[in-house]
């Protein structure tokens, strides 16, 4: 039995911490937001989640289509696996963001009327994401077997880089998620970042066609980085670049390092707000 | 020991503070205005001991639910101290934390782990909580399917299976049968016996005197009256809302 004692500062300004008045399993706690997310996004679905694959296959075979056949791109062999390797942590970026972005409005009475530490509210939606991703996944490692690329040992770092951009996702989740709650447009504002994000990440074409004095920045885009490495793992079979792995990790930890401290300054006022 | 301590608790949010979008926050920033305070709770000071049971009577916008969530540390003071010892459990508001298209038996599993329940208390629990909301096969249907009786019970099996050290009642035991309310009441009583802490908010007084010994009469976020819950009741019953506007807005 904890003794929680909530204290007010000199000023009138309350601490921004919470009283930890929430005894509960954090771990089973996110389990079951996760499943919830899942369940109800598939319940009403007749296909499943089939139609996690159905988005990116669509977006492959236009994309293909466009990048073959109008403009052609005779230096890009296999196009449609060179695509899929943008696609695939694109969509999920993007749609991961977005959910999380949206997650402390969208579960108003959870916040307001349960004690429990909010942060998990924002990562459940993140994981829940994942579980689209880990099917996505599945149908690029199948269209790269398909292709004629076999498994190579380099496949031993595809855990580590999608590890951090689920990550970075989580970071940047956690400062949306608290800004939208004080600013309503800051969904609208992620969902148009997501539309520039689709052309600056090199999704449909190849990291060599940037200039040089570019590479350095996009490198410190993680989703363009972790696009990076996959193609280096997956079509050449080679290790990815180190420099570039650095940054993927750099920025991932920073990203969640800011988003928590955002999140835990702006959480004391959430109640008043949604 | 106190087991719910409240010293000189005072809650305000802002007039403005509901106005979320860009287009408000670049006129503000433009044009300030001074802040207007809105006081739900003013100088609120009680404490509830262990085993005792407090009911917060008072009319609508008093800042009972307030005062529960403050509580239950979903809100911050903002002014004051709360200390509470032990794990509270908010009955949820009905049907809050519930997911009409998911099943009775996964909405018991979430509102469990909600509360603080471990996977392996859950798997414990979980028979006995069907059990008690008396729903049967309906627990494999999804929650739209239940009416709002139903909904209730089960949102009163788990949380009372949850063995909270302090239990906070708000408003829920008005919806469900004469049966099922029984059923509760005695299970309340049974938890009480146990030597356990309650907060109950309601409107049925009657079930109030039945259910706690100590009671709070809030008015406009402060305390009118606190004491034993048949005195407090009974000075709620006989003053007109009308005089009692000098007190609580003179001060």
């Amino acid at each position: 039995m904890g003794d929680c004692t909530v204290s007010i500062l000199p000023d009138g300004m309350a601490l921004d911490v919470l009283p930890i008045m929430w005894h509960g399993d954090s771990l089973y706690l996110l389990e079951n937001l996760i499943l919830k997310d899942f369940r109800i996004r598939y319940r009403n679905m007749s296909l499943g989640v089939l139609w996690s694959l159905l988005n990116p296959l669509v977006m492959m075979g236009v994309l293909t289509f466009v990048f073959t056949k109008i403009f052609s791109n005779p230096g890009t062999q296999n196009f449609p696996v060179f695509v899929l390797c943008g696609l695939v942590p694109f969509s999920f970026f993007s749609i991961a963001w977005i959910t999380g972005t949206t997650s402390i409005v969208d579960n108003t009475s959870l916040v307001k009327r349960v004690p429990l530490p909010r942060e998990i509210v924002p990562i459940a939606s993140v994981f829940s994401n994942c579980i689209h991703l880990l099917v996505q996944i599945l149908l690029l490692l199948c269209a790269v077997l398909l292709f004629g690329r076999g498994v190579n040992r380099q496949w031993i770092w595809l855990p580590v880089v999608w590890a951090l951009e689920v990550v970075f996702v989580c970071g940047m989740v956690l400062i949306t998620a608290t800004l939208n709650v004080y600013i309503r447009d800051t969904r609208y504002i992620v969902e148009s970042a997501n539309t520039v994000l689709f052309w600056l990440v090199p999704i449909f074409y190849s990291f060599d066609k940037i200039p040089a004095r570019y590479k350095e920045v996009y490198q410190l885009n993680p989703v363009a980085a972790l696009v990076l490495c996959l193609r280096h793992i997956l079509l050449q079979a080679e290790a990815p670049p180190t420099s570039t792995l650095v940054r993927l990790t750099l920025v991932s930890l920073a990203a969640l390092a800011t988003g928590l401290l955002v999140f835990r300054h702006g959480k004391p006022g959430f109640y008043e707000h949604i | 020991m106190a087991v719910v301590t409240f010293d000189r608790v005072s809650k305000y949010f802002h007039r403005h503070a509901g106005q979320m979008l860009l287009r408000d926050r670049v006129r503000h920033l433009l044009q300030p205005s001074p802040p207007e305070r809105f006081y739900a709770l003013r100088g609120v000071s009680f404490a509830v001991e262990h085993g005792e049971s407090l009911g917060i009577v008072g009319s609508n916008g008093a800042g009972k639910s307030t005062l529960l969530n403050v509580a239950t540390g979903v809100s911050l003071p903002s002014e004051g101290t709360v200390a509470v010892q032990g794990r509270l459990a908010a009955l949820l508001e009905l049907g809050s934390g519930f997911h009409p298209d998911l099943t009775g038996a996964e909405n018991v599993r979430i509102n469990a782990a909600l509360l603080g329940l471990s996977r392996a208390k859950v798997r414990r629990r979980f028979d006995g909580i069907v059990e008690f909301s008396g729903i049967g096969d309906f627990i494999d249907e999804p929650l739209r399917t239940y009416s709002a009786g139903m909904m209730m019970r089960l949102a009163f099996s788990v949380a009372i299976n949850v063995e909270p050290d302090v239990l906070i009642v708000d408003e829920v035991l008005g919806v469900g049968d004469q049966n099922f309310f029984a059923k509760c009441f005695e299970k309340i009583l049974e938890f009480r016996r146990a030597g356990r802490t309650i907060l109950c908010v309601s409107h049925a007084l009657e079930t109030l005197e039945n259910l706690c010994e100590r009671g709070l009469w809030l008015d406009r976020g402060q305390v009118v009256k606190a004491g034993p819950i048949g005195e407090v009741i009974q000075a709620y019953q006989e003053t007109p809302a009308a005089a009692l506007q000098g007190t609580a807005t003179g001060q």
